[in-house]
């Protein structure tokens, strides 16, 4: 007798469960064939005979997968748009969590793929950990998704952008206002905190533009990513008549999906959904990060630097300046909405568009913008934002 | 046909390593032989994926070991694996399966930071005194109630607490969302951030943080108090037989109490960790699964604590690869995962193996015959 005595039978069986483990991992494993973003350009036909610029290596962090639909594809799809980009090199690292495993990534990236600029995108990861190793990488340079730098505070290789997505939202919840039928709007929401309470108030603020009669009714599922809960809080809206969803959570897959299967209509968020929706997709806002990366790379090519401040350290702007953009239209929108879209749009790219206008009160009757008063995008106090305009149903208290 | 004798399981205590080499290095060869096979099947799942496995495999040793910047990669991520798997392998020495070590983390890390802004004037060390020790106790505290629960209700330890975890998550939630919240922590809701000075500091000439001492030091205790001392004794008895160790007159009770409270404080050990060392303040950042993957470790080194040890090292190792596959080889995100869950699949395939192969089993040792003894 052998030293390990494995019936015939159930070798065979082995060795086919392995061999059908093996062939069947592509299917089930859910990996989707990524082609690696660092093939450096090589032949780039811009220039003839002698190289320009040395090869500028950029890495990218991101704290979900890169297919999420939500925010991380918003900003792999601008990572995408510089790779293509002649003496641009990318590096990028998805599922990054926002704790020590951060530093430690960025830490690689600059010791092993040598790195010139990183963009660590997830706002999490400014405090503590961009800040420990920007402080001691003073020549690699910081660009955080989330506009959080102090000057004389933070160290000064950071720099951050942010855009104003709530225009976008704005006319998201126009675009809303105008399908819906019974006048019942859904927003699943991850946490109150003031960028999250702002695209909420922006949505309804532009649904009550066009029908004085709409609610939004808001539940918060707590956390950034909580697939069930936000099926669970999709679901039990539509239960109570609301016709239209949208959400504001890091990926909008779960709500999208849910909202497709019940059959009413969707806005998305962070990026484009309709693929997702194919029926009931109305209209989104979206990250437009392309042009951002485009104009950060511009800069750093020409040699400007963010620590001396030829690159400024806080870049911000909403639909004028390209920071994010309204989704192409789904076939459920009739012509009249698409028009009158497209008249608010026309007012957010001359400028003439003020969302947050006197007098406002909040959904518990309280005056919090006096007659009056405007408050431009760029205002620091709707950074703090901790109250729902009139409409809301919800509170922000949960 | 078997040419030699099998060793008869009487004579085991009486006989020296060197006649039992044997089954001593069978927990040697079997875990390295798991890990290795592991490895051949994730080098033909990258095949089929296109990438050349020796590549891989060159990748994989040099971003875990290769050198002084992997080995510290590879140790931060690890550290708190080490004290969160004692939440786990602690009680199960009595024979109790808990898998709530993320609560206790959770729990740790608050009592850490409250008592850590409470006498923040005080001398750093004694500030981070009164932090281990608020998370020990705190984390401590949580697991024991659910040892109580079980020993005086009889209700089910694994189920209560893994519900606490999420009544832990809830609790960390509310907090530093509303009492606890420093206002100026707009969009990422935290509390009081920690004074530099009262933060853990680095080992001097690396970047890992003391964190690891503690892990190293808390297994080391574990595995003493376990195996070489009368309490250790008594609670692996109860673990064996607990109505054998009743009737012999242990208290059962009390020792469930107790270890219970020490595998808890281990955890939340650990949270007071993350605070001190990595976050510098409390917030939804603490809830990063050190707990659940601390419960993969405890049960990959089949709950010693000084093979978790070991299993930890190997568990940060993977993760500091599988972020290099990802930046070298454009391989998805989920690669890591998947092959984690092959080494540790392997490894529990291996357990199977333990006392079926005739290479580990002993052998009586020759006794020489003078060819002058008669037959009488």
């Amino acid at each position: 007798m052998s030293p390990i005595y494995i019936p015939r039978r159930q070798f065979i069986r082995g060795a086919i469960a392995t061999a059908a483990f093996g062939a069947t991992s592509q299917l089930w494993v859910g990996c989707t064939e990524q082609s690696p973003t660092n093939t450096a350009n090589t032949g780039s036909p811009n220039t003839a005979g002698s190289p320009t610029a040395a090869l500028l290596t950029i890495g990218f962090i991101y704290v979900g997968p890169k297919d999420d639909f939500g925010y991380s594809q918003a900003h792999y799809e601008g990572e995408q748009a510089i790779a293509k980009l002649p003496s641009i090199k990318t590096v990028s690292e998805a599922s990054v969590a926002e704790t020590a495993t951060v530093q430690e990534t960025m830490l690689s990236m600059i010791n092993q793929d040598k790195v010139s600029a990183l963009f660590p995108t997830s706002f999490g990861y400014f405090d503590p950990h961009i800040l420990k190793v920007a402080a001691d990488n003073p020549k690699v340079q910081f660009f955080h998704c989330g506009g959080m730098y102090t000057e004389g505070k933070h160290p000064k290789n950071i720099g951050s952008y942010y855009g104003y997505i709530d225009e976008a939202e704005y006319i998201a919840g126009v675009v809303a206002g105008l399908t819906s039928k019974s006048g019942k709007l859904g927003f699943v929401a991850a946490k109150p905190i003031p960028q999250v309470v702002r695209n909420i108030n922006s949505y309804t603020l532009g649904a009550r533009s066009v029908n004085p009669k709409a609610t939004v009714q808001v539940i918060f599922t707590g956390d950034w990513s909580v697939p069930v809960k936000e099926a669970e809080a999709a679901n039990s809206m539509v239960d109570q008549g609301v016709d239209v969803l949208t959400c504001h959570v890091d990926s909008p897959k779960v709500v999208m999906e849910t909202a497709e299967k019940r059959k009413i209509f969707c806005t998305g968020y962070h990026a484009n959904q309709s693929k997702l929706a194919p029926n009931g997709y109305l209209t989104g806002a979206e990250w437009d990060w392309t042009s951002v990366y485009t104009q950060y790379m511009e800069w750093l090519k020409a040699g400007k630097s963010v620590t001396d401040g030829g690159i400024p350290h806080l870049l911000r702007g909403g639909l004028k300046e390209k920071f994010c953009k309204v989704s192409p239209f789904g076939s459920a929108v009739s012509a009249a909405t698409k028009k009158e879209a497209e008249t608010v749009m026309a007012k957010f790219m001359d400028g003439s568009m003020v969302i947050y206008a006197g007098e406002m009160k909040d959904n518990n009757g309280k005056v919090v913008i006096a007659k009056g008063k405007e408050y431009k995008q760029t205002d620091l106090d709707l950074e703090k934002m901790d109250w729902f305009v009139e409409g809301v149903i919800g509170s922000v208290k949960s | 046909m078997i040419a030699y004798q099998p060793l008869q399981n009487s004579y085991k205590h009486m006989i020296n390593l060197r006649d039992r080499w044997r089954s001593t290095s069978e927990n040697i060869f079997i875990p390295i032989g798991a890990v290795i096979a592991s490895l051949v099947v994730f080098g033909i799942f990258c095949a089929m994926q296109g990438k050349n496995p020796l590549a891989i495999y060159g990748t994989i040793y040099q971003s875990a070991f290769g050198n002084s910047f992997s080995w510290q990669g590879t140790l931060i991520r690890s550290a708190p694996l080490m004290l969160t798997s004692l939440c786990t392998a602690l009680p199960a020495m009595l024979g109790l399966t808990i898998i709530g070590n993320e609560g206790a983390l959770i729990v740790g890390g608050l009592g850490a930071i409250a008592m850590g802004l409470a006498v923040a004037s005080l001398p750093p060390v004694m500030v981070q005194m009164a932090m281990a020790m608020a998370g020990l106790i705190a984390g401590g505290l949580w697991i024991m109630f659910v040892g109580a629960i079980k020993y005086y209700r009889g209700v089910n330890e694994t189920i209560s607490s893994l519900l606490m975890n999420y009544i832990a998550i809830a609790l960390l939630n509310t907090l530093v969302e509303g009492v606890m919240r420093d206002p100026s922590s707009l969009n990422k809701p935290s509390s009081f951030p920690l004074t530099a000075v009262n933060m853990l500091q680095s080992i001097p000439n690396s970047r890992v943080h003391y964190g690891l001492i503690y892990g190293l030091v808390a297994c080391a205790i574990a595995y003493f108090l376990i195996q070489r001392t009368t309490f250790g004794f008594a609670v692996r008895t109860v673990g064996g037989n607990i109505r054998a160790a009743k009737i012999a007159g242990l208290p059962v009770g009390k020792l469930t109490l107790i270890v219970t409270f020490l595998g808890g404080s281990c955890a939340g050990l650990a949270g007071m960790v993350e605070v001190a060392a990595i976050h510098g303040s409390a917030n939804a950042s603490l809830n990063a699964d050190y707990g659940y993957s601390g419960i993969l470790v405890a049960f990959i080194a089949r709950q010693n604590p000084l093979v978790a040890v070991l299993v930890a090292v190997l568990m940060g190792g993977i993760l500091s690869s599988g972020s290099a596959l990802q930046r070298s080889f454009g391989l998805p995100d989920a690669t890591v995962l998947l092959f984690q869950g092959i080494v540790f699949l392997a490894i529990l395939f291996s357990e199977s193996l333990y006392g079926r192969l005739d290479f580990f089993k002993d052998r009586e040792p020759e006794v020489k015959i003078d060819a002058s003894a008669s037959a009488v």
